[in-house]
C-alpha cells in the first residue's frame, strides 16, 4: 500500500461532503449542483479506502473499474497514475462519477458502508477524471497497439457506443460512429441536464476518443441514410447502440394540448437545442408557471428541476406510487425536493384539461393507494374511488418511459427482436446476425447510462474476439 | 458542411436550393424529407426533398422563408453551405397505378408536391395537376410540372392567371366530369387547403392522401412532438408520415398545435427585422 495508515486511522475518517451550489441559488440557473471535492478532501476521502483484498466494490461496477487502486494512488497523491488507472477501465469517467447511480452500485458493496458510511466513490472518480482533464499534458499518452486493419462501425453516439469505441480503439481497430443528431453524446446531451452533467465534460471525453482515431459522422441516421446491410458490407462488425427511441403516452384525454411535452422533447429543447436558458436560441419553449411531470424516475426528476430552473413557481412531481417505489436516484430526490420541487404521491393523472383555445389549463388526478406487489415486485397502486380532483397547470411533461426507436429495425428485418421491439442479443452482446452485436437501451428498453456503458465495454471484448476469431 | 451548389428564388420568400448531400440523394425516395441547420446553434427545420440527383450527389430543397430560421437558410448564396443535412427521414409515398389522379398543391407546397406528381406519372397514372396561390407570382414550377402532367390546371385568388378562385373550384369541376374525376387524390399545401380538399372528396369517397409539416425536432420518432390524431390514433409524422390519409387527419387538432410557438415566432421576426434595420439603417 503507499499510504502507511492503519485500518483504525482509516476507520477514525468521516466520509466527505460535496459542496453544492445553495439551492435558492441554483433553482434558477444551469450551472452545476455539484461542484467538486478539493484536493484535499478527495485525498482525506481516499484515505478512508479499507483497500479490502476481495474487492466487493469492482463487483458492483458495470464496467468494472479497478476502484481500489485508483483511490489507492489518489490517496498517494499519485494523480497521473490515479487517472491513467481509471482511464484504462472506464471510457467515460467524468460523466460516471456525476451520473452513476453509485448507491446501488460500488458504493453499497464497500464494507464501510455496513457500520457506517460507504467510501464516496463516485465523488473520488469524478474528481480524478476532472483532475485528467485539466491536467493533460501530465498524462501519460495513451499507448495503441498497431492498427488491426479491421474496420468497426457503431451506431448511436450515447454512453454504450462512445464506451465501444473508446475499447475498439485501444484494441487498434478502425472506429467509426454513426450519429443521427447533429451533436455527440446521445442522451448524455439531450437528455441530461447542465446542472446535472455539464456538456463541455462530454466534449473533452468525446475529443479523447476523436485523438485515439476514432471518428464520429453526425447527421446519419442508420435505417434511412444508410441501411445495417450496407454497414455490414463495408465493415467487419457493427455494434447498434441507437438508444431508447420513441416517447410512451400517457393514452389520456388532453395529450395533444399545447404545452404537453414528453420528457425527450423537453429536455431536448432544453438540452440540445438550448431553448429557455440560452437568450440567443431561436428554439422555442413553453415555461409554465405551474408544471406537472409525470412519473417518478431520473427523467422525470431531470424534466421538474429543469422546469423550475426555467422559472415555473410551482414545479410538481405526480407520482402513482409512493416515494420508497419510486425509480430516481436518492439523490436527485433530495435536490429536487431542496429546490422546491413539489412530491405529489400515490396519484395518477386522468385526463389534461385544456382552455378554450387549446392550451393546457389543468391535470385531473386520482388518488392511489398500494395493493399487494405487482410483477414488478413493487406494490400495485389501486384507484381509491370518488378521489378526483384538478391542479392547474400549464405545462405537462410526460415521464413515463419510452418504446424502441423503430428507423433501424424497420430495414432489417432479419435482426432478431422481442415482442417489445427490442433488438436480442447474448450476454456478449451478440445478435442473431454474425458480426451484428448491440447494448444500451435497444436492447433493454429504458436502462441506465452505466449499464449501456457495460454493454458497451462487453460488447467491445466480443467484438474484438470476432475479429480475431475471423482473421485466423 | 454541405455545399449549397445553387440557391434561386422562385417566388416572394420562395427559394430553390440545390444541396450537396451524397447520402441522402442515394437513399432519398419520393414523399421523404430532411432535418436542416443553417448554422451551430440554430433551430433544426424539416424540409421536404423536391428532387434528388443521386449522379452528382445533390438533393434540391424548397424553402419559404416565414421565420427566422428559414430566412436566414434562404440568405446563404451558392457556395456557402448549411452545418447540417439529416435523412432521408419518413416513410416514402406509396405509389401505385390508380387510373387517374388528380394532384393539388397550394404555395410552397406545390414543391413538395412535384416529386410524387412525377412519380405517380412514372407508375404510369394519368395525372392532372392542379397548382393554386394567391397571385401569379406565387404560382411556381409550372413548366415543370407540365412536362409529366397530362393536364396543368392554374388558379389565382386574384385571377391574375388562370382561373380566378381557389384548387377547390378546380377539383369540383374534375370530380363532377365522369370523365375526368380522380381515382386518387394527393393534395399539398396549407393546412386549410388541404383540408378543405379532403373534405371535398369524402362524400364521393376518393382516396385522398395529405402530406402534413408540424411542429418537429430531431426527426427520428424521439421527441413526439410532430404528433397529430390520424383516424383517432396518435401518429408520429416523422416516422409514420409525413403523408397520411386525408380523410382520416384531425385538422383541427393540427391547426392548433400549429399556432404552439406563434408568439414566439413573431419575436424572432421581430427582432431579426430591428437587428436588419439597425445594421442597414438604409434598407
Amino acid at each position: 500500500m503507499s499510504n502507511d495508515l492503519s485500518a483504525k486511522e482509516r476507520l477514525a475518517i468521516d466520509r466527505v461532503h460535496m459542496p453544492e451550489l445553495a439551492p435558492e441559488v441554483r433553482s434558477r440557473n444551469f450551472e452545476e449542483v455539484n461542484q467538486g471535492l478539493s484536493l484535499d478532501d478527495a485525498i482525506q476521502e481516499a484515505k478512508r479506502c479499507l483497500q479490502c483484498k476481495h474487492r466487493p466494490c469492482v463487483e458492483g461496477c458495470p464496467v468494472g473499474v479497478s476502484i481500489p487502486e485508483f483511490i489507492d494512488a489518489l490517496a498517494a497523491e499519485q494523480l497521473p497514475e490515479s487517472a491513467a488507472i481509471l482511464q484504462g477501465d472506464n471510457a467515460l469517467p467524468a460523466v460516471c462519477g456525476r451520473v452513476c447511480p453509485q448507491e446501488s452500485q460500488c458504493e453499497a458493496r464497500c464494507v464501510r458502508g455496513v457500520k457506517g458510511e460507504s467510501v464516496a466513490i463516485g465523488y473520488l472518480e469524478r474528481f480524478v477524471a476532472d483532475w485528467a482533464m485539466k491536467n493533460r499534458e501530465k498524462l501519460r499518452a495513451t499507448q495503441l497497439p498497431s492498427k488491426s486493419g479491421k474496420k468497426v462501425a457503431i451506431v448511436g453516439c450515447g454512453p454504450a457506443g462512445l464506451t465501444a469505441a473508446g475499447e475498439l480503439a485501444r484494441h487498434g481497430h478502425g472506429v467509426t460512429i454513426f450519429e443521427a443528431l447533429h451533436d455527440t453524446g446521445g442522451v448524455l446531451r439531450y437528455g441530461i441536464p447542465e446542472f446535472r452533467l455539464p456538456k463541455e465534460i462530454i466534449d473533452v471525453e468525446v475529443s479523447r476518443l476523436l485523438d485515439m482515431g476514432v471518428e464520429i459522422e453526425c447527421n446519419v441516421i442508420i435505417g434511412k441514410t444508410l441501411t445495417l446491410d450496407q454497414l455490414r458490407g463495408e465493415f467487419d462488425a457493427v455494434f447498434i447502440s441507437n438508444g431508447a427511441g420513441l416517447p410512451a403516452m400517457l393514452n389520456i384525454p388532453g395529450e395533444n394540448l399545447k404545452g404537453v411535452y414528453s420528457a425527450n422533447e423537453f429536455l431536448t429543447r432544453v438540452n440540445l437545442m438550448e431553448a429557455g436558458r440560452n437568450p440567443d436560441s431561436p428554439t422555442p419553449i413553453i415555461k409554465g408557471r405551474q408544471v406537472a411531470v409525470i412519473g417518478g424516475g431520473n427523467t422525470a426528476m431531470d424534466c421538474v428541476r429543469t422546469a423550475r430552473r426555467l422559472g415555473a413557481e410551482r414545479a410538481m412531481i405526480i407520482y402513482r406510487r409512493s416515494e420508497a417505489e419510486m425509480p430516481a436516484r436518492v439523490e436527485e430526490i433530495k435536490h429536487a425536493k431542496e429546490e422546491g420541487v413539489e412530491f405529489i404521491m400515490l396519484t395518477a393523472p386522468l385526463e389534461i384539461l385544456g382552455t378554450e383555445d387549446g392550451w393546457v389549463a389543468a391535470l385531473r388526478c386520482q388518488r392511489m393507494e398500494l395493493g399487494p406487489p405487482d410483477d414488478s415486485g413493487r406494490r400495485k397502486p389501486v384507484p381509491v374511488e370518488g378521489s378526483e380532483y384538478e391542479i392547474p397547470v400549464e405545462v405537462v411533461a410526460n415521464a413515463v418511459g419510452t418504446r424502441a426507436n423503430p428507423l433501424l429495425t424497420a430495414t432489417a428485418p432479419e435482426l432478431a427482436l422481442n415482442k417489445w421491439g427490442n433488438i436480442v442479443s447474448d450476454e456478449n452482446g451478440a445478435t442473431n446476425l454474425p458480426g451484428v452485436f448491440a447494448g444500451g437501451d435497444i436492447v433493454r428498453g429504458g436502462a441506465t447510462v452505466i449499464l449501456a456503458m457495460g454493454d458497451g465495454k462487453s460488447a467491445a471484448a466480443s467484438i474484438d474476439n470476432y475479429l480475431k476469431e475471423k482473421a485466423s | 458542411m454541405y455545399e449549397i451548389i445553387s440557391n434561386v428564388t422562385l417566388a416572394p420568400n420562395l427559394h430553390r436550393l440545390v444541396v450537396k448531400a451524397p447520402r441522402v440523394a442515394a437513399a432519398r425516395k419520393p414523399g421523404q424529407f430532411v432535418i436542416v441547420r443553417a448554422d451551430r446553434g440554430d433551430e433544426r427545420i424539416p424540409l421536404t426533398i423536391g428532387d434528388a440527383n443521386a449522379t452528382e450527389g445533390t438533393i434540391t430543397l424548397f424553402v419559404q422563408a416565414i421565420g427566422a430560421s428559414t430566412r436566414k437558410i434562404v440568405s446563404i448564396p451558392a457556395g456557402g453551405a448549411l452545418r447540417d443535412v439529416a435523412g432521408p427521414l419518413g416513410q416514402a409515398t406509396h405509389i401505385e397505378k390508380w387510373g387517374r389522379v388528380a394532384c393539388v398543391g397550394g404555395g410552397v407546397g406545390t414543391a413538395v408536391l412535384f416529386p410524387l406528381a412525377r412519380a405517380l406519372a412514372e407508375a404510369g397514372n394519368q395525372v392532372t395537376t392542379i397548382i393554386g396561390g394567391r397571385s401569379s407570382q406565387f404560382i411556381i414550377l409550372a413548366d415543370e410540372i407540365a412536362a409529366f402532367s397530362d393536364e396543368v390546371l392554374i388558379t389565382t385568388e386574384d385571377g391574375s392567371l388562370g382561373r380566378k378562385g381557389f384548387v377547390t373550384n378546380a377539383l369540383t369541376d374534375m370530380i363532377a366530369d365522369p370523365a375526368r374525376a380522380p381515382k386518387m387524390v394527393v393534395a399539398v399545401g396549407p393546412v386549410p387547403m388541404m383540408r378543405a380538399v379532403a373534405e371535398l372528396t369524402r362524400p364521393h369517397a376518393i382516396k385522398t392522401l395529405v402530406s402534413l409539416n408540424p411542429i418537429m425536432i430531431d426527426g427520428t420518432g424521439m421527441c413526439g412532438g410532430c404528433r397529430v390524431v390520424v383516424g383517432g390514433e396518435s401518429k408520429f409524422a416523422c416516422v409514420d408520415g409525413p403523408e397520411f390519409d386525408g380523410h382520416l387527419v384531425d385538422f383541427a387538432g393540427l391547426v392548433d398545435r400549429l399556432t404552439t410557438y406563434r408568439s414566439f415566432e413573431e419575436q424572432a421576426r421581430h427582432n431579426a427585422e430591428c437587428l436588419i434595420k439597425k445594421e442597414m439603417p438604409n434598407v
